[in-house]
């Protein structure tokens, strides 16, 4: 048991700062193992250093943010780890 | 952000600053070590756990658990720092220098360290801000062998940067003779990561 | 949340929603009150509220003078339809935030806040069931916002939760919870108290296993809707157990609190 290691959701919040779309319900694929599925089913890291989405299959690192704070608010965004994000509107 | 708002009666769980000098500008003490995670912890067994230096050497160099800790160990009192502003002074390790696992090989041509370490976490470093008894491996930390979560069974130690760069879970250096990101300073950390001239980010 | 016409193939025009970036916000704490002797309920006045999705969160942050911030997330408890959102704060003893929240706030205050957030872990009447709800301690507060969410649109897809607490005392939203239990047959509870239980008491006494699920839980071939949510080692062996049992993993969603709970 990783006490750190959170669902998919707990990526919501800094997220939410950066795509205007619900990526939680997101789909995706891990371009390492495949593996499809939703945001929101993944492993996710959150910290205050950054926080990292993990494939739940293979630990592939999904997506990593970074946020800066103090001075100009910045945001590092890598979406290496995934093939594609498939957003859409909740109708 | 904050947009001007403060909580009525908020202080948080922060210590009084006593000794300003020894911290760094920005950073406020804390009572517990706080552990960051940017993946799973690793639980590799001490039978399987190797250290290897290797890339711009002679030869590559590994050494195994009994290896390691037959080395000459020291005990070091240093105060750290984290990017995320907590730090804590008077932190006591106990670790081999990197200067005596440096020893064994010849690091002529190289420039910069990349710790590259289970889970895949990377840092990297300039050679010379590892040697000279700037940094440890250690495997100790207040007298315990270091726990799990903290990058038991050896981090890297290097205090006098931001503690992004004291690599959990450590198991082994590459030399370079160029420059290599690792997996905070590619997305937006600080190359180098000095507290006392707060490099946390690009441009600092 | 600001909108504009789309005409679609067959001319008629439709309103479509601009997405837009999440903001900070403030709240006001209209209410206070202690639920159990480790939890407090706030009730909370938003302005501008646009609703929530029952199982959503918001992100809470305190400030202090000098600048230092704090952020935790808490599962909006109360039902969308409700209009005022609920938390419900779990006082840890070593915690940064909640016992701010638990010993500190009081009604008048603002909250800094910002939702509702994460449409994954969410339950909407119409998406159908059953209804597997399991909850450790305070995981209960997403589950209970589902849970009034159902009864509020008078909804009967059937619905049993499986509710793991300390003690009697413990059992968060007890009262709540067996009120909306006496009133709706196809809504079933069943408690299991972990450390201590009343005497006379005939439920469960002990931590989730295979054996409870299998007892408690809608059969996988019922094809239940399963939401978990509490401390990590709970929520883990849970889910892990009800996959073993034969539920389709897509199908069981999970919402870990991490080592100590939300």
């Amino acid at each position: 048991m990783d006490e750190h290691r959170l669902d998919g959701n707990a990526a919501a919040g800094v997220l939410a700062e950066i795509f205007t779309f619900e990526v939680t319900t997101a789909r995706t694929a891990c371009v390492r193992c495949g593996a499809a599925g939703e945001i929101g089913s993944q492993m996710a890291y959150v910290s205050e250093i950054g926080t990292v989405v993990r494939c739940a299959r293979c630990d592939n690192a999904l997506i990593r943010v970074v946020r800066q704070d103090d001075g100009p608010q910045r945001y590092w965004l890598d979406l290496k780890g995934i093939e594609y994000l498939q957003l859409e509107e909740r109708l | 952000m904050s947009g001007g708002f403060i909580s009525r009666g908020f202080r948080g769980r922060r210590r009084e600053v006593e000794d300003d000098v020894r911290v760094p500008p920005g950073q406020y003490l804390v009572e517990g070590f706080p552990v960051l995670s940017a993946g799973p912890t690793p639980r590799t067994p001490l039978a399987v756990w190797s250290f290897t230096i290797e890339g711009e050497v002679d030869a590559p160099r590994t050494w195994s658990w009994e290896e390691f800790r037959a080395l000459p160990s020291e005990e070091i009192t240093r105060d750290i720092h984290c990017v995320t502003k907590w730090s804590k002074l008077g932190t006591t390790w106990e670790g081999v220098s990197v200067d005596t696992l440096l020893e064994e090989v010849d690091t002529a041509a190289a420039e910069y360290v990349v710790a590259f370490c289970d889970g895949g976490y990377t840092t990297n470093l300039p050679l010379e801000e590892v040697t000279g008894g700037k940094a440890w491996v250690a495997h100790t930390y207040e007298g315990e062998p270091l726990a799990p979560e903290h990058g038991g069974p050896a981090r890297l130690l290097v205090p006098h940067l931001y503690f992004w760069k004291s690599a959990k879970w450590v198991r082994g250096l590459r030399l370079l003779t160029e420059d290599e990101p690792g997996f905070w300073e590619s997305l937006g950390y600080h190359n180098h990561g000095d507290p006392w001239r707060e490099q946390r980010y690009w441009g600092d | 949340m600001a909108t504009r016409g789309v005409s679609s193939a067959t001319g008629v025009t439709e309103m479509a929603s601009v997405p837009r970036k999440l903001a900070w916000r403030i709240g006001e704490v209209v209410e206070t009150s202690p639920d159990t002797p480790r939890t407090k309920s706030l009730l909370l006045e938003i302005p501008g509220w646009e609703g929530h999705r029952a199982g959503q969160h918001v992100d809470v942050r305190l400030t202090a003078e000098d600048g230092y911030q704090a952020e935790r997330s808490y599962s909006i408890a109360s039902a969308p339809e409700d209009g005022r959102v609920e938390l419900l704060v779990e006082r840890l003893d070593d915690g940064e935030v909640s016992p701010y929240l638990t010993d500190e706030l009081r009604v008048g205050d603002g909250l800094e806040l910002r939702g509702p957030i994460g449409g994954w872990f969410a339950w909407e009447a119409r998406e159908g069931g059953p209804l597997l709800l399991i909850a450790g301690g305070s995981g209960i507060a997403p589950l209970m916002a589902m849970i009034r969410h159902r009864q509020a649109v008078g909804n009967d897809t059937p619905v049993r939760l499986l509710f793991s607490s300390r003690s009697y005392e413990d059992v968060i939203f007890r009262e709540a919870l067996e009120r909306l239990a006496a009133e709706d047959e196809t809504l079933e509870i069943t408690y299991t108290l972990t450390r201590s239980a009343p005497p006379g008491w005939k439920g469960y006494d002990r931590r989730i296993d295979e054996e409870m699920l299998g007892e408690v839980a809608f059969s996988p071939g019922e094809m239940p809707l399963a939401f978990v949510c509490g401390p990590t080692p709970l929520v883990e062996a849970v889910a892990t157990t009800l996959v073993g049992l034969g539920h389709e993993p897509a199908r069981v969603k999970t919402e870990r609190f991490g080592p100590t709970g939300g």
